[in-house]
């Protein structure tokens, strides 16, 4: 198949680049709020403990 | 614990990638074939080796798991296994889009390389069911451990297989020679490929802290339960 012209091209160029930066976003975002829960949770243990 | 070191980890992760992105579309030429459509191989191949890295790295951890019967060393392959698997779905997603843009087809069963890929990604997707679907700690972590360290091996062996298939047909990218990657575009897939190293030891290390942080609320919340 001969070589896509640029325009077309870069539709495809910015699909993959876009597909990993939501991948590598989208599982930053998970754990991140993962551990904002843990440090809650852990604030909150704290909280009863002191009362 | 696993924290240590991970916020100038995760600058030299943004750093490198960032400069890696800069050389592929300001640095390296246009392939004369492919024409722009082959900068996709920048993050495709880089994230391919990574993920592929990954699955052996799981299965070397499982090893030290099963000799010193230290369950962090599970922990430590079953993420490791998890973030490939990650980086694998990308792999997939990336290839078909490339194999759509270079073929005209998201997908080619007769390419050994993409199906191979696919093989491994669904090897690995059985951990998850065969992992979760032991209920006693102890047994969960020796299981998974066999099985990290059986399809661990498994990798290389069929990397081999598909490049002993290809070594007349294939174009190789690095090889011992040198392979047929010109200077520039070497060292832009050399600097993609660092940067993707460090982006799988940030996420592994992320998620190490999160599930070590989760395992000390649980042992805080029964000590609580107990001293209540």
């Amino acid at each position: 198949m001969p070589a896509l012209p640029l325009d077309e091209a870069g539709k495809y160029v910015a699909g993959a680049y876009v597909v990993f930066l939501a991948l590598i976003l989208v599982y930053v975002a998970i754990i991140g709020s993962k551990i904002a829960r843990i440090g809650r949770e852990i604030a909150e243990l704290a909280t009863e403990e002191d009362e | 614990m696993y924290s240590k070191g991970l916020v100038p980890l995760g600058w030299a992760t943004a750093v490198t990638l960032t400069a890696a992105m800069a050389l592929v579309f300001f640095y390296a030429p246009l392939d004369a074939d492919q024409g722009f459509v082959q900068k996709i191989f920048y993050v495709h191949v880089p994230m391919a080796i990574v993920a592929l890295g990954g699955f052996i790295a799981g299965g070397v951890f499982a090893i030290r798991h099963l000799r010193s019967g230290d369950r962090s060393w599970d922990m430590r392959s079953y993420v490791a296994i998890h973030v490939s698997i990650i980086l694998g779905c990308g792999v997939l997603v990336t290839g078909a889009i490339w194999a759509k843009a270079s073929w005209g087809h998201w997908w080619v069963w007769d390419e050994p390389v993409l199906v191979s890929f696919l093989v491994v990604f669904l090897l690995y997707c059985v951990y998850y069911p065969l992992r979760f679907s032991i209920e006693d700690p102890d047994r969960q972590a020796r299981y998974s451990s066999v099985f990290a360290i059986t399809a661990g091996a498994f990798v290389p062996l069929n990397f081999i297989a598909v490049r002993l298939a290809e070594a007349y047909t294939h174009p190789r990218v690095l090889s011992q020679t040198g392979g047929s990657l010109p200077g520039d575009m070497r060292l832009t897939f050399l600097v993609a490929l660092a940067g993707m190293a460090l982006l799988f030891v940030t996420l592994w290390k992320l998620e190490l802290t999160a599930k070590h942080a989760s395992m000390q609320l649980k042992r805080l919340r029964n000590r609580a339960r107990v001293a209540a």
